[in-house]
């Protein structure tokens, strides 16, 4: 029995090696604490967009996901359904209950709302934030947002409201902060359907996430002042 | 040649770690057809071109990248104790291994104490270098790779050749004869169709799993979490379904805050498969919450050292800052033509050369820092601006230092010194030398077969000194000129 851990000889070895005055080791740790206090942004590559909405539709199509948009929340079960009959798709689904308030019956879609489970067809979310630079959906985790719906199933609909896209990733941990506070246990950022070129090098869509990834945005933003 | 012998006792490590010399495991390598082809296929240093080209201001971006992994290192202990507070707070259990063995005592703790019978992998190399697999196995429990390329290898008992493209050095054929073996279903070579197939058959492990491994790309100061980068979507499973997750990591990947994170991503993912980001990045702090239908119940980091430290605070210190991306190795002409497993361990290419003789012991991997052509494409192309041919160069230096070249070359280096130090006899020496090759090279002026090192000219000619030597044309230069 051995009263210094593992862990305390590891950090002594660290402290050792890069020559520590053991008398700095508060002023280290505030100068850590300070670091991520301020949390600085690093150089982002110029954007030369500037319609961050124009540029998320364009990079999630080319990260090989579908887009659509719709004016109004009430208009997303009639698009959940004309995406599902034109790709010829089951119209069962399971989604978070945050969108258990739409008309789903008049759209013909036979939904529950709960966690996915392994063999549901088809699983609707909404989105915490979606980034433009990359065509990325960010999800939370909460007991009502759940990370398997947009996993396990082999379509994934996401509806992103347009107010919800920012620009770029540290723009989404930014807002996540002030909104949320400390990331919940899941933190997932989605660009895409799920692929693998894993033999010979060949890109396969699919791999063990959904096949599909089809986001709906709808359009919430103040429409442009008429002049 | 001296034999790379690997360090370890065990017989599972010694059955991986191929006996052969490096030289030997490179014949092989470069006579086998099949991984020529595979090779020759292996195009992800394209892929990054295409990829790279989108950033403006890439330089500011890999110098900043750079000076985010020198923050972390800089005061590493500090980081790593404030990772630890807050995955603690956050109810995470936080473990050390000092070592290999530590990993793996570690993790099968955790897994009988949890009552596993089957787990389920998300690639982490960590767990390549102490053999985890092997040491769950043995602890009677069933372990899965979920990775598609790690999935085969594993079927196939085979070890990674690439840190992110594992089975690169398998084709199509090699796939559905092991699938057609393992799963017992019909014989197929359709890409798409064997992925399907890998589909099926993971998914029901991933469903019926308790416990569930990955690596980490980071541990999160700022948040105590763990973040991992896959395409496939096997790393959510694997930390999302089962009861227990277990991340594994090494002591160096502490990154400060999530907008490091955001700056680093930028180029980890279009220097490793070309794209602007991947597929999943998923951020994991902590165990399932109240009322969360989804998560694990327990959650675990297992941080390792197993040889890092010692690299700290030397001059090997650049080699923590990396970030896996498998650029060096795609963009290496050695590794191009060698494939990962001539290396003879866990990480190959120009960063395994650096990262093995220091994990393993220099003397265990004396051919490694020789591996490279010093043409610097891989330092070229680093994210994190390691400059990997300096660091193989040191290497180099160190075994010349600690005596571990082969006696010919020691005896020749010395032997040249003796010679330079006296400039009479130099140059009569390389006078005599200049002659007798020039009666060598014979009327096409080429040396085909060079006395004493034949491998120099099995693949090209040597051409033969013409002439006078440097030193006497420059004697006669000086003549004239007065
Ligand atoms: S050394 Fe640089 S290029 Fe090689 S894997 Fe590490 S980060 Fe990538």
């Amino acid at each position: 029995m051995t009263a210094v851990s593992a862990r305390d000889r590891i950090l002594s070895r660290l402290r050792e090696a890069r020559g520590a005055d053991p008398s700095a080791h508060d002023s280290e740790r505030a100068l850590v604490e300070a670091r991520i206090r301020e949390h600085p942004v690093g150089p982002r590559p110029t954007m030369a967009w500037t319609d961050a909405v124009e540029r998320f539709r364009a990079e999630c199509v080319r990260a090989a996901s579908t887009v659509d948009t719709v004016a109004t929340r009430a208009e997303v079960p009639l698009a959940v359904a004309r995406y599902l009959v034109a790709k010829q798709l089951p119209t069962q689904a399971v989604a978070w209950p945050e969108l258990g308030d739409l008309d789903w019956a008049a759209a013909d879609i036979e939904i529950d709302f709960r966690a996915a489970q392994g063999d549901d067809p088809v699983g609707i979310t909404g989105a915490h934030l979606a980034i433009a630079e990359t065509g990325t959906l960010m999800f939370l985790s909460t007991p009502r947002t759940h990370p398997v719906t947009s996993l396990l199933p082999e379509t994934h609909v996401a509806v992103v409201p347009a107010s919800r896209v920012v620009r770029t990733m540290e723009d989404a941990f930014e807002r996540t902060r002030v909104e949320v506070g400390a990331l919940p246990r899941a933190t997932n950022f989605v660009s895409g359907p799920s692929r693998t070129a894993d033999i010979e090098g060949v890109l396969q869509i699919g791999a063990h996430g959904p096949f599909r990834v089809h986001v709906i945005v709808v359009d919430d933003r103040a429409p442009p002042a008429s002049a | 040649m001296t034999t790379t012998a690997f360090a370890g006792g065990d017989a599972k490590r010694a059955r991986l770690a191929p006996k052969a010399t490096f030289k030997e495991r490179v014949h092989d390598k470069l006579h086998d057809a099949k991984v020529q082809r595979a090779m020759r296929n292996f195009n992800l240093a394209g892929a990054r071109a295409r990829a790279i080209g989108e950033l403006d201001n890439l330089e500011d971006i890999r110098t900043a990248s750079a000076a985010i992994r020198d923050r972390a290192l800089a005061h590493l202990d500090v980081w790593l104790e404030r990772f630890e507070r807050e995955a603690l707070a956050r109810g995470t259990h936080v473990h050390w291994a000092e070592t290999h063995d530590d990993i793996n005592r570690i993790v099968v703790d955790i897994a009988r104490k949890a009552g596993v019978r089957k787990i389920i992998k998300s690639k982490s190399m960590v767990s390549e270098e102490s053999h985890l697999n092997v040491a769950l196995e043995g602890a009677g429990m069933q372990v899965v790779e979920t990775d598609l390329g790690e999935y085969i290898i594993q079927l196939k008992g085979e070890t990674p050749s690439h840190i992110i493209a594992p089975a690169i050095h398998l084709n199509r054929d090699d796939v559905a004869d092991v699938f057609h073996e393992h799963h017992g279903t019909e014989r197929k070579t359709d890409p798409t169709a064997l992925t399907m197939e890998a589909r099926k058959f993971l998914r029901e492990h991933f469903l019926s799993a308790d416990m569930g491994i990955t690596g980490a790309n980071f541990l999160i100061a700022e948040t105590g979490s763990t973040i991992i980068v896959t395409n496939e979507g096997n790393g959510r499973m694997t930390t999302t379904l089962p009861r227990v997750h277990v991340a594994i990591t090494g002591i160096e990947k502490v990154i400060p805050t999530l907008e490091d994170v955001a700056c680093v991503l930028r180029v980890l993912t279009r220097s490793a498969t070309g794209q602007s980001i991947s597929n999943y990045v998923s951020i994991n702090t902590g165990p399932k919450g109240d009322g969360d239908a989804d998560g694990p119940v327990e959650n675990h980091v297992v941080i390792v050292d197993a040889g890092r430290s010692a690299l700290l605070g030397t001059d090997m210190q650049e080699a923590l800052r990396c970030i896996r991306c498998g650029a060096c190795m795609n963009h290496c002409p050695v590794y191009q033509n060698i494939g990962g497993h001539a290396y003879g361990w866990v990480y190959p290419g120009p960063i395994g050369s650096v990262l093995t003789p220091n994990y393993i012991g220099l003397e265990n991997a004396v051919d490694l820092p020789h591996a490279a052509t010093l043409c610097n494409q891989c330092g070229v192309v680093c994210p994190v601006r390691i400059p990997l041919p300096d660091l193989l160069r040191k290497l180099r230096e160190k075994q010349t230092d600690r005596g571990l070249r082969p006696w010919q070359e020691r005896v020749g280096l010395r032997a040249w010194a003796w010679f330079a130090q006296r400039p009479g006899l130099y140059a009569l020496a390389t006078r005599v030398a200049a002659r007798i090759g020039r009666r060598m090279g014979g009327s096409n002026g080429l040396i085909h077969a060079l006395p004493g090192n034949g491998g120099w000219t099995v693949e090209r000619d040597l051409p033969a000194p013409q002439g006078r030597t440097f030193r006497e044309l420059r004697a006669a230069g000086a003549k004239r000129a007065s």
